[in-house]
């Protein structure tokens, strides 16, 4: 009992250990330029912000990080590689003409019974599915990429464990459970509408790509009519949307279908007339012809891009991009799915596969669009520099499309949403207007220099 | 012709694409019925009336709009490939033309059709 009266001594305090600076401190006299710190204090003097640009005894020096080396030598290599490889692949337009030649052959002298057009009909087959997985294979990576591009701007680290690499098989992981969910919506839905809306969306952005030049010789048909053939299936796109809000039975839905629907139509009419000035210029509506016109340099080096004509090349240009924007229903330019006043917007009630072929076809939007201001202003497939054609047209057309992919992503982390009057009043009382002035600044490219 | 066999062509695996993908879902997927899943997702709250509402007017007018300037860009294109060809006549014509309707715009912006109220 006396064992248990004494008080246990008192602890003794520890000693608080001194806080330790962590092992990369680098003091912000060293970290940024005078010159830059000067006028970043500027705006920071009396706000909680830190006085440099990256705090690193906040955040360490990421370059100091083996994962960063480590990931910047990977994609180093990738895009070594990928040149490398393109520099030995040549043009693949010449082999996979003789490809076509050798089956019309075959089909002639192994298949006589079969009718002549079978073997094109075969062809033509072939190039569809080709599109069509370009697209499947489009939506894995362009979301991958997207989670990774906007974490990495949040200093997130984003989808980093499925498929070993910094998550790349996430998208894959993804679909193959939006297979397996079920197909919660409301009972008073309109079922026959609800489940055609998403193969209305998704069909005519296939038959989109029909006259992409993908690079040289390298396009499914060569449309007479391409740029008008292109506007006229997208314009398709918007009923599917309508139609998913509609039958959905829900409020939100349908008003994001009806302001997808006046937003999208208000957009398609900058987009179309930012365009007369180059189809006057190049005198075709076809892609390729369009994309071959813009062959060719100034002054030897100089690229003859559509983007580089003095003042019409550059208006054009932007109304197109931002015109792109709004009918890909991307930020900033969502209210048709704004999540924050609309729930999902016209997406609201679809799950499962149904709202995975909405997904994909919004990022199938995104490549064709990218696409197109490649043929339109980059010049497709051409080279930069005359002394850079050794590498083929094709690997161009993908790295400036990748580019614009980029940009559109990097819209997306960067500008707010626009409420639906301005959005309607930047097109109509903006857009509209220079577009038309944009074509009579045209007229002396068209009818006085040939350039 | 053979243009026209590549929209055909490509029309068809689409179509067979959705199809296929969306007849795999529905034979794959479970169906779990329960009340709660089958009513609107109208922010948690429960759904009031029915979603055969009235929408606003102007939904209308920028449709009937859109119609007109779309029709504008079907004879702006075939002017815009033979530019060249047809010389200061189209130029003119098609002037006039493009003339008018940018009328009608600045007419339709002045009225305060273009607000949205």
């Amino acid at each position: 009992m006396a064992e248990l009266a004494t008080p246990p001594p008192p602890p003794t305090p520890a000693p608080a250990p001194a806080p330790k600076p962590p092992a990369n401190v680098m003091p912000p006299e060293k970290a940024v330029p005078a010159g830059i710190r000067k006028v970043f204090a500027k705006h920071t003097e009396g706000t909680l912000l830190p006085n440099r640009l990256w705090p690193t005894d906040v955040w360490p020096n990421p370059w100091k990080s083996a994962s960063y080396r480590r990931g910047a030598l990977v994609l180093s290599a990738l895009i070594l590689a990928g040149t490398g490889a393109a520099f030995f692949l040549r043009e693949i337009g010449v082999p996979l003409a003789a490809l076509r030649e050798t089956l019309h052959r075959f089909a002639e002298a192994n298949l006589p019974q079969v009718p002549s057009w079978a073997a094109e009909a075969v062809w033509i087959l072939a190039k569809a599915l080709v599109v069509l997985h370009i697209i499947l294979f489009n939506g894995l990576f362009l979301v991958w990429w997207e989670r990774k591009i906007s974490a990495h701007m949040q200093s997130r680290l984003g989808p980093i464990f499925t498929g070993k690499w910094h998550g790349v098989l996430q998208t894959a992981a993804d679909g193959i459970k939006l297979l397996l969910k079920e197909d919660a919506a409301p009972k008073e839905k309109d079922s026959w509408l609800h489940s055609l809306a998403p193969a209305l969306v998704f069909v005519p952005v296939l038959i989109c790509f029909t006259p992409v030049p993908w690079g040289r010789d390298l396009e499914a048909a060569n449309l007479d009519a391409g740029v008008l053939y292109i506007f006229a299936w997208a314009g398709l796109s918007v009923l599917g949307i309508v139609l998913a809000g509609w039958a959905s039975a829900n409020k939100y839905s349908l008003l994001g279908g009806l302001r997808s629907a006046a937003q999208f139509v208000s957009y398609e009419l900058p987009r179309s007339f930012s365009l007369v000035p180059l189809i006057a210029i190049a005198g075709s509506l076809s892609l390729t012809k369009i994309a071959g016109y813009q062959e060719g340099y100034w002054f030897g080096f100089f690229p003859k891009w559509f983007l580089f004509y003095p003042v019409v090349g550059q208006i054009s240009f932007v109304i197109f991009l931002i015109a792109s924007v709004a009918e890909t229903n991307r930020t900033p330019f969502d209210i048709a799915e704004a999540e924050s006043e609309l729930v999902g917007g016209f997406h609201t009630e679809y799950s499962g596969m149904k709202f995975s072929i909405f997904f994909l076809t919004e990022y199938a939007y995104v490549l064709l669009a990218s696409c197109l201001l490649t043929t339109f202003f980059m010049g497709g497939g051409a080279a930069p520099l005359p002394f850079l054609s050794v590498l083929p047209s094709w690997f161009w057309f993908l790295g400036k499309t990748l580019f614009f992919m980029f940009c559109f992503l990097w819209f997306r982390w960067t500008f707010p949403r626009f409420k639906i009057d301005r959005l309607l009043d930047f097109n109509w009382k903006f857009l509209l207007p220079w577009s038309f002035v944009n074509i009579v600044l045209a007229l002396p490219y068209i009818y006085l220099w040939k350039l | 012709m053979l243009e026209l066999a590549n929209l055909g062509v490509f029309a068809v695996v689409a179509v067979g694409f959705a199809a296929v993908a969306l007849m795999i879902a529905w034979i794959v997927r479970p169906e779990v019925a329960e009340e709660g899943k089958l009513t609107p997702y109208e922010c948690g709250m429960p759904a009031q009336g029915s979603t055969e509402i009235r929408t606003h007017i102007r939904f209308y007018t920028f449709a009937l709009f859109f119609v007109l300037f779309d029709v504008e860009t079907l004879y702006l294109y075939p002017w815009a490939v033979q530019a060249r060809s047809a010389g200061l006549p189209g130029l003119a014509a098609i002037g006039i033309f493009v003339g008018m309707l940018f009328l009608g715009l600045l007419y339709a912006w002045k009225k305060g059709a273009l607000e949205w109220e």
